[in-house]
């Protein structure tokens, strides 16, 4: 298929204006913690466009919104009754609400089909090939309101930025401050309708859900300031809808089929693919941050309890110079892996170990310096919990091992205020002596 | 059921009630949660410049006082004055510090983004927040000593740290009554000293604070007033006269079995169990 810029190009801006005006408000939904509200208005306002046109006999765009507004407002303030006199958490209270004026608008949707094409599957799946089509033919009527509701939406969320972030974060002191918390509520819910309905006709109403949650919940993830995420979210959506529009006309290639699949159901795939990647990278919350900074203490546990071998084995020979212990035996203790073999290399190249003939290890000074801090944290834990309860002397030092680790300055120095005799340990081991330092 | 009816007196006719110079005055205050009433016919007024504590049980009524004279939730009757004007007129003069757990810790704002929100009120809207409004809110970090924070995001600070920033935040207010809710829940030894100094601090500069407090032991030296509430007043005054232990057997000890059955029956919507 070849590329037009009238038509592909209508439809990428069309889908792009879709995706960054739900963005925008979708992002305040998501901290608010009412992802569902998106869901529920979008679904709830089908009545309402329903109604609009039995009064007026038309599908303008004014009705339409009005309709829309109308009902959307109804939802909010529906499930806030629902959970408040029906004493039902707010999520059970907008699962009733939306679901049933939904189905009233699909009973009512069978009397007006009687007049008009009123499609409900075009609502619920949106007819972004009408808009390739109509783009021949002047400018479609999907791309003028989708312009507007995103300036709309733009104009909102940067006018009241500091309104509505306070508004989300705390609302008590939103409405001490004199910035009312509800009245933001509602001015956001009448632009999550408007942004419904004005999206319908692109994208339909199931993919306006996945547009107003995925993105700004991927931009969530991968930030800690709210212009950030709002601005990542719109750039996310926008991307989206680039790539969902080239890959669905490159498709048929790809697939060897004359059958393109929906831009709008690309469009959901692509949201979901970064939010995918995002889970991954995300820094600090993403699975390989996490997974990093637990190999980095696991390293650093295990170069830690191999200082703590060459000290206790260099203590029972008694032997104040360098005892030097083979590596063999080292990786005997702790294993063969990979993550010894990291440890043994990264302690020589701290200069904490030397090695000595060929093959074994002994601590260099500044080793035996942080051994003895390591030690000292063990055995001030052991005679620590020793004193406050009657724990068999076996069962100390296995915690003790765990402990150690993460003992800092200060948790040390609060040790040894508690220990009465803070120079032999329960095992009759001397503590090493010394002064807690900086972590280095 | 007068006593739940909304008030239909006129304003001006609650005013006599009121000392105009009280930062703020309770007058025959009723709350009702679905018309179950959790306080009843409250009546306080605080002397300026004191430090005062709000001591009772669980289920009490403490924080609900505190968000009835904010109008974060509706009162069944009764009025309330803030320097002898009602609460809407009176917004800036008022600092109020939430609980802890209200807040959504995990939303991307820093500690300087959340004090800076104290001086959301007195910037018209639509506008954002200026230069000298931002030094401010650093400021009061530092008062706090939590300047080295100020860009951190506020779910990788401890509980006390976060405690501080809404404290910082409260200073950034300038108001002149400050109503907090469990400021010392869940803070180390460290804050809790500081949040003491801090409000020393605003007590010399005159300002009037009510805390919600719930550790017995420290009644007596932080506050210079009490008030023992159990669902009404039980008493309230200086604390070296007011929290004696025949009070606080008042408040703590035996239910309010009267109040408590009344306030079902209000509930349930009948006169009494028959």
């Amino acid at each position: 298929m070849t590329w037009s810029w009238q038509g592909d190009g209508t439809v990428i801006l069309v889908a792009m204006l879709a995706g960054c005006a739900c963005a925008l408000v979708g992002s305040y939904l998501v901290l608010r913690r009412m992802s569902l509200m998106g869901d529920a208005i979008s679904h709830a306002v089908l009545p309402g466009l329903v109604i609009a046109f039995l009064i007026t006999h038309s599908r303008g765009i004014g009705a339409m919104l009005i309709g829309a507004v109308v009902v959307g407002i109804l939802t909010a303030l529906l499930t806030q009754m629902v959970a408040r006199y029906g004493k039902v958490e707010e999520g059970a209270a907008m699962g009733v609400v939306f679901t049933i004026l939904f189905a009233i608008g699909l009973v009512l949707i069978r009397r007006a089909t009687d007049h008009v094409d009123l499609d409900p599957s075009c609502v619920l799946y949106g007819n972004i090939a009408h808009i390739y089509a109509d783009a021949f033919h002047g400018t479609p009527v999907a791309l003028k309101n989708l312009a507007i509701v995103f300036a709309l939406n733009l104009v909102f969320v940067v006018a009241f930025y500091k309104e509505l972030k306070v508004s989300a974060f705390d609302p008590g002191l939103s409405s001490t401050l004199g910035i009312n918390a509800n009245l933001m509520h509602y001015a956001l819910m009448i632009l999550v309708a408007l942004t419904a309905v004005v999206s319908f006709e692109a994208v339909g109403s199931i993919l306006v859900i996945a547009m107003l949650i995925v993105p700004p919940v991927t931009a969530y993830l991968l930030t800690d300031r709210l212009g950030i995420m709002l601005l990542l979210s719109v750039v996310f959506s926008g991307l989206a809808a680039v790539m969902s529009h080239l890959a669905v006309i490159a498709f048929p290639v790809w697939f060897n089929t004359p059958i393109q699949p929906d831009t709008s159901a690309m469009m959901t795939v692509f949201a979901g693919l970064f939010l995918a990647v995002a889970i991954v990278v995300a820094p600090r919350r993403g699975l390989a941050s996490q997974a990093w900074q637990h190999m980095a203490l696991r390293l650093q546990i295990r170069r830690e309890d191999i200082l703590g071998i060459l000290y206790r084995f260099q203590e029972h020979l008694g032997d104040e110079t360098a005892a030097a212990m083979p590596t063999e035996e080292l990786r005997r203790i702790f294993g063969h892996g990979p993550l010894t073999s990291y440890a043994l290399r990264s302690l020589r190249r701290r200069r904490l170990t030397v090695k000595i003939g060929g093959s074994s290890l002994a601590l260099t000074e500044k080793g035996l310096h942080r051994a003895e801090r390591l030690i000292r944290s063990h055995r001030l834990w052991e005679t620590y919990v020793a004193q406050h309860s009657d724990l068999p002397l076996d069962h100390l030092h296995e915690p003790a091992e765990r402990v150690e680790h993460f003992i800092g300055p200060r948790l040390e120095t609060a040790l040894r205020e508690e220990v009465a005799d803070p120079q032999a340990d329960p095992h009759g081991r001397s503590i090493p002596s010394g002064h807690p330092e900086k972590n280095d | 059921m007068n006593l739940l009816s909304k008030q239909r007196r006129l304003p001006e006719a609650a005013d006599q009630h009121h000392d105009p110079r009280a930062p703020i005055s309770i007058h025959d205050m009723t709350v009702a949660y679905h018309r179950r009433p959790v306080l009843w016919d409250i009546d306080f007024a605080a002397e300026e410049g004191r430090l005062i504590g709000i001591v009772g049980p669980n289920g009490a009524g403490k924080s609900t006082l505190i968000k009835a004279c904010l109008d974060l939730i509706p009162k069944a009757s009764g009025s309330i004055r803030i320097y002898g004007k009602p609460y809407k007129k009176q917004r800036q003069l008022v600092g109020y510090v939430p609980q802890r757990e209200s807040i959504d810790w995990e939303f991307p704002i820093n500690a300087l983004d959340v004090v800076t929100m104290g001086t959301y009120g007195k910037i018209p809207w639509c506008f954002p927040p200026r230069k000298k409004h931002r030094t401010a809110a650093y400021e009061a970090l530092e008062k706090v000593g939590m300047a080295e924070y100020a860009h951190r995001q506020i779910s990788r600070l401890s509980g006390g740290q976060q405690q501080r920033v809404f404290l910082a935040r409260a200073l950034v207010q300038d108001a002149q009554l400050y109503l907090m809710d469990e400021p010392f829940a869940g803070v180390d030894a460290a804050t809790e000293s500081a949040i003491i100094a801090l409000l020393k601090d605003l007590k010399a500069r005159g300002r009037t604070v009510l805390v919600v407090h719930h550790d017995l032991q420290t009644v007596k030296s932080y506050f210079d007033d009490v008030i023992l509430l159990n669902m009404r007043i039980v008493a309230s005054g200086p604390t070296a006269t007011t929290f004696t232990e025949e009070n606080l057997r008042k408040t703590y000890g035996g239910k309010l079995t009267l109040l408590v059955e009344a306030a079902e029956a209000i509930a349930r919507g009948g006169q009494e169990n028959r």
